[in-house]
Parts: structure tokens; sequence; C-alpha cells
């Protein structure tokens, strides 16, 4: 079974972000592999331990800077990688549509993704990729079973837990608590090095939404601090909730 | 054209409020209001749209519905938008309402605007903010197909009343049993006290000064006082203490209530980006130069094993 792991290169998420020229700033950021995309690179390893799948495959679509996303995945114990060269400005339909071309050839027994990207919060484009392809989808997973054709899978839902089964291939998206990704080893990092990537345009596709401004939140300052004896601190504390937040005590 | 459409969340008839949020904010539009209810049994919700002005309310029924399911829930939405042609459709941004919206957009190959903090819908022009980063930074976005597609936060829109006139549409049933492609074999659900934290009007949370599970005690005997959700750093759930459904922050949850409490939480950056947009903020770490106080509007430098369960005596008088 050929597993195929969409990766997105994400700023740092201890990262201050800042504008420069009315766009966000990425001087002195470090990128990383999207937390949730790391869950299911792993995922995908497992499964390979395990001898379910048999190769693992990752694509990301971004600049060149995302090739260092695809060998960090490589590290960890993909078997190769595709970068789909495509402007990081792309929007969620853009990227779906280059990430599907790019899926489509490859012919995956199971296509894994993180659910959202730690940047952009969009949460969209694996479902979209799954459209495009006519394939089953199932997101924000916790757990995954692969039997008989199948894939059932664990995930979070609104208000509980919810067991879903999907015939594959399907696209399935990591919640971050799947699993604990590996740190690459030394090896990995080395074997990395020569593992075969393979670089492709994106397929063109129009933009569905339109960017008209960035900005920065209105900084939050600092209120009242006091540093006084617990019983004194609480009085005062318990008095603001009372009397300026105006909170109901059950 | 016909206005703007709110998709209900509901699970077994129970409304999420975040429908009625919609619901007020596109009366503010000007145009025709409508609810759209896709479920079993569910004509009955009906006058519940009309509290908040839905002007009209399209019920769709029947057990391909029974059970939120993506392929059948698409295909009907999306051939009562050829038929109907809205000028807007809203969604929750809840797990089910992004999963229904991004695969809806997709099929219509519309752009879509997910987790939205603002929208403002015009002659078919949909703008929305969208906080990035978790929340460290904001993207002012226009949908530029049609119809506009957006998912809205929950808590961003204030509940107004306004008597609509609630009118139930019928519209064909579009979907079959062939559209259905997941089965759902298990829906556990969570048996909590506590609200959701994406929808707590105050969230109490706890960090690494909790020290471990009896701190988080200490802690939730006051979320439980002040009816909150409990939500924790990810200090506290890497240690196992919490779910990772209880984290607050970049990678977790971002929350917005009118009262935040962090508890032994010393304010990393990851964090700040999940509850920074919350009304008040209260902290209390018995580091003093720890970030949080930066970000605190009241902020007391103590143990919390000492402060909060005489907060808790306090708040009780």
């Amino acid at each position: 079974m050929k597993v195929l792991v969409c990766v997105k290169q994400t700023f740092d998420t201890e990262a201050k972000i800042e504008l420069k020229d009315g766009k966000i700033s990425d001087a002195g950021i470090n990128l990383i592999i999207n937390p949730y995309d790391e869950v299911a690179v792993e995922g995908a390893i497992q499964l390979k331990e395990k001898n379910i799948a048999t190769e693992v495959v990752v694509v990301s679509a971004g600049s060149d800077k995302a090739m260092d996303t695809i060998r960090t995945a490589l590290a960890m114990g993909a078997d190769r990688g595709i970068l789909v060269k495509q402007d990081s400005a792309a929007d969620e339909y853009q990227r779906a549509v280059a990430l599907a071309e790019a899926i489509k050839a490859e012919n995956p027994d199971l296509i894994l993704a993180g659910h959202v990207a730690a940047d952009d919060g969009s949460s969209q484009v694996p479902t979209r990729v799954a459209e495009i392809l006519g394939l089953p989808n199932v997101n924000v997973i916790t757990n995954i079973e692969i039997a008989g054709g199948k894939a059932t899978c664990t995930s979070e839902a609104d208000g509980g837990t919810q067991v879903t089964e999907v015939s594959i291939p399907a696209v399935i998206s990591s919640q971050v608590s799947w699993n604990e990704p590996r740190y690459p080893s030394m090896k990995g990092i080395m074997q990395a090095k020569k593992k075969p990537v393979a670089t492709v345009d994106a397929a063109a596709a129009d933009a569905k939404v339109k960017i008209i401004e960035l900005a920065l939140p209105a900084a939050k300052t600092a209120g009242i601090k006091i540093e006084e004896d617990p019983d004194v601190a609480a009085v005062k504390l318990g008095d603001w909730m009372k009397n300026t937040v105006k909170v109901e005590v059950k | 054209m016909a206005g703007t459409w709110v998709f209900v969340e509901q699970r077994d008839g129970n409304i999420r409020k975040v429908t009625y949020e919609m619901l007020s904010k596109a009366k503010s539009f000007g145009d025709e209001v409508s609810a759209v209810v896709i479920g079993n049994n569910v004509e009955g919700l009906a006058p519940e749209f009309a509290k908040y002005g839905a002007d009209k309310v399209y019920v769709v029924e029947g057990d391909v519905f029974a059970n939120y399911n993506t392929g059948a829930y698409v295909a009907q939405l999306a051939a009562m938008i050829n038929e109907f042609s809205p000028n807007a459709v809203l969604f929750a941004h809840t797990f089910n309402g992004r999963d229904l919206a991004s695969r809806l957009a997709q099929k219509l190959e519309a752009g879509l605007a997910t987790d939205a903090i603002n929208a403002e819908i015009s002659a078919g022009k949909g703008v929305f903010t969208r906080a990035i980063y978790a929340g460290k930074a904001l993207s002012k976005v226009e949908v530029t197909t049609s119809p506009v597609l957006a998912t809205i936060r929950a808590g961003v829109f204030e509940l107004a009343e306004a008597a609509g006139a609630g009118a139930v549409v019928k519209p064909a049933i579009a979907a079959t049993d062939a559209d259905v492609y997941q089965t759902v074999k298990d829906f556990v659900v969570t048996v909590s006290s506590r609200p959701e934290l994406n929808e707590a009007e105050v969230v109490v949370s706890g960090g690494r000064g909790c020290k471990g599970p009896e701190g988080i005690k200490v802690v939730e005997q006051l979320a439980d006082l002040l009816g909150a959700a409990l939500g924790g750093s990810r200090a506290s759930i890497d240690s196992g203490w919490l779910g990772h459904e209880l984290q607050v922050g970049q990678t977790g949850k971002v929350v917005n209530p009118n009262l935040y409490v962090a508890c032994g939480i010393s304010g990393a950056i990851q964090h700040l980006a999940g509850m920074s947009s919350s009304k008040f903020i209260a902290a209390i770490n018995t580091d003093t130069e720890a970030p949080i106080f930066n970000v605190a509007d009241f902020g007391v430098v103590g143990d919390l094993f000492k402060v909060v369960p005489l907060l808790c005596d306090e708040l009780k008088k």
C-alpha cells in the first residue's frame, strides 16, 4: 500500500509575527513542518513499520524553501518526496488543485495530511483535495486502522468522539493528538539527503479569494498586577471578578 | 438573488448558539435571511430561527441526513444553491461546518473564508476578517466567487432577537444513499458538566504551575464555581494532566470568552495566540516576570494552590 502525505512548511509556532510593506515578514523566522502534518508523516511511517504501508511519499506545495520540510519528513522515515513549486501566496483552491494533480499521478492507496495549517488556519485543503479526486474524506483523526480495503478512523467531533469507516483510497486528516512525532535520527538525516525528490510545477488555477489587507491585532496592554498575601490578593481578585467582569457564581 | 443563508448547526435537535449569532449578523446585512436546517425530524425547530430574524427556513429531512455525513449534505446543499442562488452561505466553524463548507466550496469551484471573526456582505460581495497564525495577525479577505462562502467562529457576533416570518420552504431532496461514503460506527458524546471551550463565557485554564493532577483539581473547583470551561496550556496537556481537546493555543483551540483565568500559565507566545482576544484576562502566577502578566487585566503574583481556594471562598460570599 502506498501512502502519500501532504506537508506544508509553516512558521515556528513560537514565532512573533511582524509586518513589512503590508506583508507578513519571514525575516529571522524558523520554518518548520506544520505540526499537524508532522503527525500525519509519523502516522504514515508507523503504518509502514506495521507492514501495512509499503511506501511513504511526501508532497509539498510551496517555494524552493519547502524542500527543507520535505527533507525533514524524509529524515523521519518517508521514502521519497515531491515538491510542487507554487507561489506561497496561493489560496486554498489553488493549493488543492496543485496537490491533487500531483497526487493523481502517484495513484496512492491512502492520502494523509494535517487537518489544519498552523499559519493560515484554513483547514480546507485536505477536504478540497478529496473532492477533486472524488475520494471519501475523514477529518481530525486521532487513530486509524486499515483492514480489508477500509480505513476505520477515530476522530475528534463536535461534542464527542466519532468512529467512521470509509473505503480506501481516501483522504484522511490528522489531529495533533494522534501520535508523538519522532525526531529524525542522525542516520535518518544523512539518508534523507540521498532520497529522491522530484520537482514539478503547480497546475494552473485561478484564485478564488483575494487578500485585501493584513494587520496586527491591537496589542493587549497589561492592567493591574498585585503582589500581596494570598488572602488579600484573593479578595481583590474576587472583587474585580464580581464588580468589573460581573461574573455569575454558581 | 436570495440573500444570505445560515446553515444550522444542530445535533439531535440541539442547536448551537453560533447559529443564532450568524442569523443576527446576517440580519444586519439588510438582505433576506434564511436558515437552512438539514437532519431528521427538524421541522419543529423552524420557529427558533424566526426569533432571530429568519425570513425563510429551508427544511430538509430524510433518513440519509439523520447523522451528519459529508457526501449527502454536500449533494443536498449544492443542489439547493443551484436552484435558489443565495448571495452567501454562512457555516459555523465547527468540525462539521468546516468539513461541509470545504467540500462544498470545492464542488462549486468557489472560494471560502474559514474561521471568520468578522463579515461584511453587500451587493453579493463578501469581505471577511480572519485571524491567522492563531490570532497573531489578521487577514481581511474577499471571496471573489458566487455564492460567497464562509465559516464563522463562535462567540464573535452579538445575539440580536428580531422577528422574522420564518416561512418554511421544503426543497427537493437531492441526496441519496449513494452519496454517503462515510459510515459512522460509533459516536461517544463527551459527558461534561462544563461548557465547550469555544462557546464558553468563562474559561479557566491550568498550566505548568499546577504541577500535577492535584493542581488541576484546584483549578477545576474555580471553573465549576464560575460555570466555566476548563482548558490548559501545552505544558499541562503534554504532561498528560488534561486531554488534548482542552488545549488552548496555536496547536489547540482559540477561545474568546468574556473572562479567561490563567492559573500557573507563564504565557508562551503559542498560548497567548489562543486566548488574548478574551475580553477580560486574569492571571495567577508565582513568577512576576511571566509574559502572561503583559496581557492580563488583573494579575496576581502568587501561588495558585493558595490563591485559587481563597478566591473560591471569596466568590462564594
